[in-house]
Formats: structure tokens, sequence, C-alpha cells
């Protein structure tokens, strides 16, 4: 045993395994609160590490590896378990790597361990779920699995905790004495063909990946061979490489035999050989538990109806079990806000630190509530098993789509907020999946829109009813919902066949077992995907609010063409009591209006006007869907300030909304007609006015590319629309 | 031979053999879907075209559609 100097880095302990084994748990278990979540070097994939001890003089380094049914990969994201498991660089190789195994799923872990006996590396598996196992009336003989497999078997129960000392205990003695956890390959490639194949791609292996061992190249000879194809999409693999095995592929085939076959079946073949060693029959084998519970919950109509509700529960969570949440903290911000202008005295920094940091780090922590609350759902549905269901379920209708059942929950929630929404979009597998429900879950109906259809139809509708029964107003409210559905739906079918298309990938859905959720999981993972949302888009949110604070803000002291202060003299001088103190008020907000109309956010406003009158806007609506770019709801308040009513005008306002009705243009006409009120709606339903949105975007895409052509393409179509709204019906006679 | 839409729910079978897209073969091989392994047909779904197969302990569900290359010889009654 060798003495751990003080400086050296810990031991890497990597912990993989099939997906739903339990595995966070174990890591859980393992790590305590300790955890750091970050990023994979360049891919949306989520890594999660821990500095543990497992003894008084063991520390050492625990990271997650996503799970995976084998090592070979076709994209970037799978080959992370290759790279972390067999250390190849960039990765460091680990000193030892812990398999989770699903007791109740023995053969499909044992193909995964088998595979990363090969590698060479010292390896641990821990036998999770054995309890189920014996429900289904199966025992596993781990002492006889563990002279099988030639590596330290240990039964683990992460929904209890019990077994995990002695995991501890045995990665102990793994790490000091690597060699009890290192066995050879537990079976030989099956005739000379396959071996001369091997040994060619081999011969081809980049010198860094083979750390000098002959057995190791084998092992990573066969990954090539199942995992490099011409259309992979894999990295750090070099062009002599890919031309050796892209040869052996073509000799095989001409010789009639399929490689990817001779070595996936000697895997299983031993394993058929040499299961019956250590899993036993005790008695008769029943239908298990998730098989009655599918008898129900995949039940054609039964389980359609379960689908719906715990969708609704889902989506009444995030629409209105949010909203005492996010009111505390929109209250929290403006106590905040009122705190600091009572501090400091009025100026530029107590106006930077109210307008725009306060008001910046408001606007991103008000969707921690939804974020919270979606996550939640997301990791008890996937906790549970039911995530897989949901895909299964949905599978027809987001086929017709050509997506993929998982991206219903993401699109549902847009309605509600499309931040988390688009966070839960990684529950996805296949990267363009993901980007193709990105695109479209902006379109979705979310909650900021609300007050702006509110205020819009509540000024310009008359609440009146069709037929005496349907109410305008409502019939309106609930068109503009199924205008967004069928537009997003309309983009979605467009874009997957253009921009975003996606070579048909038949489904593979795995079923996992039925288990009773670890809500303590369940609560960290939400918690630690909400933080990444708080750590990488939350940044980007905070500078955009500063910046629209300046333009909002900016220049300070302007000449005006009134004298405020003259006005506020006589009136003095005129009036006394709470008839002055209301001609005051009125006065304020007017010159508030005037400084903002010569803001540089009222001049962009100008400047573009010309593109929007076709639309039937003028500048001042300009200015309102500049602002409304910080967040939808924005628009109400900065169109309060454009038209001198105040900036804490809000939907139900009714000095807004009479303001709005008689707003008119130079020649008397009114500003706003309905006409004009469903054009701006249109424009509100499609345009992508939300930088946070854009900056969540960017966070799972890592690029600026993407959330550049979302916010391109959806304002394009939002001004097509609304101009063919517009256009239209002023050529059928509306005005 | 028969392929997935030809099987009954219940029926046990055995993978005779599997054909097409490579990438797709090999996940379900990957899986322990290799010629000669007992399948169970445990659920359809007509509107849907998905069925789900019990495999070596594990269920995974597939498109018919999708799967038509895969071809099954049913298991003599015992």
């Amino acid at each position: 045993m060798t003495l751990l100097n003080p400086t050296d880095p810990p031991p890497l302990v990597t912990l993989c395994g099939n997906p739903n084994t339990g595995k966070t748990s174990i890591f859980n278990r393992l790590t305590g609160l300790n955890q750091k979540v970050g990023n994979y070097p360049g891919i949306t994939v989520e890594k999660y590490e821990a500095q543990i001890t497992l003894d008084a003089d063991h520390p050492a380094v625990l990271c997650d590896v996503p799970g995976t049914n084998s090592l070979s990969a076709h994209s970037v994201e799978e080959q992370i378990a290759i790279l972390a498991i067999a250390g190849i660089p960039p990765l460091n190789p680990p000193d030892l790597t812990v398999v989770v195994v699903d007791a109740t799923q023995l053969p499909r872990g044992l193909y995964l361990v088998l595979q990363i006996i090969e590698t060479g590396g010292p390896v641990i598996v821990a036998l999770n779920m054995v309890d189920l196992l014996e429900r289904e009336g199966l025992e596993v003989d781990t002492e006889a699995m563990q002279r099988e497999l030639g590596v330290p078997v240990v039964p683990v129960s992460g929904l209890t905790g019990e077994g995990i000392d002695h995991l501890r205990t045995r990665m102990v003695d793994v790490l000091d004495a690597p060699e009890i956890a290192r066995a050879e390959s537990r079976w030989e490639p099956d005739g000379a063909a396959v071996r001369a194949d091997i040994d060619a791609v081999a011969e081809a292996l980049p010198e860094s990946w083979l750390r000098k061992s002959p057995a190791r190249g084998q092992a990573l000879a066969m990954w090539s061979l199942l995992s490099i194809e011409e259309h992979d999409e894999l990295e750090y693999v070099s062009a002599g490489l890919r031309e050796t095995v892209a040869a052996r592929h073509k000799g095989a085939d001409a010789a009639g035999r399929d490689l990817d076959r001779e070595i996936i079946e000697s895997r299983y073949s031993w394993i058929d050989g040499h299961l019956g060693r250590f899993l036993h029959e005790t008695t008769r084998r029943r239908r298990s538990l998730t098989e009655r519970i599918d008898a129900v919950m995949l039940h054609p109509w039964i389980g359609f109806a379960l689908f719906l509700l715990v969708m609704g529960v889902t989506f009444q969570a995030l629409f209105s079990w949010s909203a005492p949440a996010i009111e505390l903290i929109e209250v929290g911000i403006a106590k905040l806000a009122a705190f600091t202008q009572t501090l400091l005295p009025d100026g530029m920094i107590e106006d930077f630190l109210v307008g725009g940091l306060i008001a910046g780090v408001g606007s991103v922590v008000v969707f921690l509530p939804q974020i919270l609350l979606l996550f939640f759902f997301i990791g008890l549905m996937e906790d549970t098993g039911y995530m897989a269901r949901v895909a299964f379920i949905m599978d027809r209708l987001m086929r017709l789509l050509g997506l993929h059942g998982r991206a219903f929950v993401p699109m549902l929630s847009g309605f509600a907020c499309a931040v988390p929404a688009v966070l839960a979009t990684r529950t996805m597998g296949r990267q363009r999946d993901r980007f193709l429900t990105m695109m479209v879950i902006p379109l979705m109906t979310c909650s900021a829109r609300l007050p702006v259809y509110t205020l819009i139809i509540a000024a310009l509708f008359p609440p009146s009813r069709i037929a005496g029964i349907f109410p305008v107003q409502g019939l309106l409210m609930l068109a503009m919902y199924m205008f967004s559905t069928v537009m997003a739906l309309i983009v979605v079918a467009v874009l997957g066949r253009t921009l975003l298309r996606g070579e048909a990938v038949p489904l593979i859905l795995e079923m996992p077992s039925y288990r009773r959720p670890h809500v303590r999981d369940v609560l960290r993972m939400m918690w630690m995907r909400s933080s990444l949302f708080l750590r990488e888009a939350g940044g980007i949110i905070l500078v955009c609010t500063i910046v629209l604070w300046v333009l909002l803000s900016f220049p300070k002291n302007p000449t005006l063409d009134t004298d405020y202060a003259t006005l506020r003299t006589d009136a003095q001088e005129t009036l006394s009591g709470a008839e002055l103190d209301e001609r005051l008020a009125q006065l304020a907000d007017e010159e508030e209006g005037a400084i903002f109309r010569r803001s540089y956010a009222a001049r962009m406003g100008q400047v573009i006007e010309p593109a929007l009158a076709p639309l039937g806007f003028d500048w001042k609506i300009g200015v309102g869907i500049i602002g409304a770019f910080a967040a939808r709801e924005v628009f109400i308040s900065t169109m309060g300030v454009v038209y001198g009513v105040g900036a804490s005008a809000d939907e139900e306002s009714p000095t807004l909304r009479s303001r709005i009705r008689d707003e008119t243009r130079d020649d008397g006409r009114p500003v706003y007609t309905p006409l004009v009120g469903l054009s701006l709606m249109v424009f509100f339903a499609l345009a992508c006015q939300c930088m946070s949105t854009l900056a969540v975007v960017r966070r799972e895409t890592r690029s600026w590319r993407w959330p550049a052509f979302l916010f391109a393409y959806m304002t394009v179509l939002a001004w097509i629309v609304s101009f063919a709204v517009y256009q239209g019906g002023r050529l059928l006679g509306f005005s | 031979m028969l392929t997935l839409d030809q099987m009954p729910v219940g029926a046990r079978s055995r993978l005779e053999s599997i054909d097409g897209d490579r990438t797709f073969r090999r996940r379900l091989m990957e899986m322990g879907l290799l010629p000669g392994t007992p399948v169970r047909l445990t659920r359809r779904v007509k509107v849907g075209g998905l069925v789900e197969l019990r495999v070596r302990g594990c269920s995974v569900s597939l498109r018919v559609k999708e799967a038509d290359r895969l071809r099954f010889v049913m298991d003599a009654d015992p």
C-alpha cells in the first residue's frame, strides 16, 4: 500500500450505469451535499462532480457519467461515456469505475459491465434494487456473480441507503490495491476473421488512447468498430482510424459477415452462458409490479385520462401555483428598490441601482418559482419512470410533427413560460430534436403575454356577447391561444423539413420499471438545474436589463418644450389641498412622459416607425415594443410612461385604457382601432420579445447562432403576419 | 416468419433476423435483441402503431412501421 502524498490530487472515481438504474440516488448517497454541477467542455451534458471522503485518509473525486446502455457512441454526447471511463484525452483516466446495475435488468447491465472490464481499469459493480428483484421471485448470488465477473460486486439500495457503507469500504480497498478489481476480458472474440479486424483497428489507434496497455487496445478497437461510421458526430477520431474502421467494415460486408453482430453477440453469449450461475428463481415468477401498473397507465382510455390529469396538474402548477411566489419576489424586489431609494440621495447611482441592477436581478430571480416547479415535476416523472410512458402516449401526435414524444412536456410548459420550457428540452436525447423544440417553444402563449392581451382586449373590444352567449373578449383570448399553437405546429413542420431536417430516427423507447420516487433526489436535481440557470443565463439577462435601462432613461435632463417648473408654481398659487396634490401628481407623470419621449429608446421608436407603420403602429407603440424586450409585460408600464399616466399602470388601469382609446394620430383619427389591436396582439404572439428566452437558448445551444436565428425568424414572421392582418383588414373595409 | 404487425399480443417468439438501418439495428442488438433471443409482445397500441416488447427482462417500445425489418418465429406451444 502506498501512502498518499497530501499534495497529490485525490483519486478519480467515475460512476456509470444504464439509464434509470437509480445511479443518481447512489451518487447522492455517496456525495451528500457538496456536489458541483457544470458542463462537459463544449456540449450541454451536465457534469456532476463531488469531493468525497471515503474514510479518514481516503478523499476522492466522484464524477457522474450520463446513463448509457453501451459505451459505443454516435454523438459527442454519447462519447462522454467512453472518454470518461477509458480516460481518453482530454479527460483523465479514472482510478476506479463504479458501475450501477439494476438487478431487475441484469443482462443489460452486464453488457455494460463487460465493456468496462474490457477497458482494463479497476471496476466495482454496485448491484441496485436487489429487493425489487426478490419481489419478482428471483435472487442473485453476489458471491457467485463476483467470481464469474472477476471484480467486486456490492449489493446496495439507493432508496434506503443499505449497502452504501459497504460500497465505500470496497472502494477504499480497491483504491489501495487496484489489482483486486481488475479482471481480464471475460470473453475472446470468436473467429480468426474478427480477431484480425480488431487487431488491425488497434494498430490504427492514436498513441494517447492506449496508455501502453494491449488489452486496452483491443477494447478501444472494438469500441471504434461499433461506433465510428460515415455520418457519426464523434470528436477526437483521427482520419487514419476512421479509414481503417471503414475498410474493415467494407471487407466484412463483402465476406457476408456482420462485424457489429459478431462483437455484440459474443458479449451476450457470455452473459447467456453465465447468468444462470448467479441468478436463481426462488418462487414461480410473478407478473411484475411494473407490468400491473402499466396495464392501467398505458390503457388506451384510462391511461390517456390519467396522462391528461398529470399534465393538467403540472400545467396548473406552473401557471397558478407559482403566482404567489412570483408575486412575493416582485414585492420583495420593489421593497428593496424603495429601501435603496430612501438610503441613497437622488441621482445617477441611485437610479442605476434601482432601475438597472435591482430590476435586473429581479428579472432573473422571478423565473425561479416556475423553473423550480417544472423541474420538480419533471424530476418526479423521470424518477418514477413515468416520463417514458409520456413519450409512449404522445408518440403518435409528436411523430406527426416530426418530433419525439419527449418534446411534449417542454412544449406544454411553454404555455407557462418559455425559459423553464427551454431548459426542459434536455430530457430529449437527440440534438436536432432539442433544437427544433427550442425554436418553437417561444411561440407558445406564455403567461407574460396575458397582461398585454388583457389590456388591448379590454381597451379596444366591447364586453358584448355573440349570440347572447359567447363573450367577445373571452373568445378573443381563446383565439389567441389557438392561433399561437397552430403557428407553432406550422413552424415545427416547416423547420423540421428544412433547416433542422433530420433523418428519421427510428424510435427505441426503453420502458424502465416503476419506482418509488426519492424525494430528496428530485429536490436536489431541481435545485442543481435551477442554479445552473441562475449562473449561466442570469448574467446575460442582467446585462440586457441594464442596457435597456440605459436606453429608456438616458439622456438625463433633456430640454423639454413645456416648462413644468412654471406649471408647478402656477398650480401651487392657484390650487390647494387635494386638488393641488392631484394636479402635481398629474404634472409629474406628464413630465416623466415628456422626458421619456426624448430618451434613446423613444428615438429608436421613431427610427423604426416606418417599419411599423404598415402594421398600423406608431412610434409610441414602437417604444413599447422595445421596452417589451425586457419581458413582454413591460410593454404595459412602458406605455404608461409614454402616455404620461405613470409607470405603475397595469393592465387593469382604467386611465391607461381610456388613454389608449383616446390616443389620436396627427390627422385626428384614433391610433388604436380594433384592427390595430388585433395586429398588435398578433405581433406579440409571434415576435420573440424576451431576452431571457434568448439568453437561455444561447446557454442551451452553446452558440449565439441559434438565439440570433430564433429572434430573426420570429420577428420576420410577426411582421409578415401582422402586416397581413392589418392590410388585409383594411382591404376588407375595417379601419 | 412474422413481422411485428402480424404477431398477436402475448405471443412468445424468437427473433429470427434483424435488418435495416445500421444504427437502429446495432442499438437494438446492444439492448440484447439478437437473432435467437426470446421475445414476447406485451402491448400493442393500434392507433399509434406502437408495440411493447419484453426482451431479456426489459421492456422496449418500437414503432411497428420502423421495425418492419425484424422477423420473428413463433415458439411452438409447449
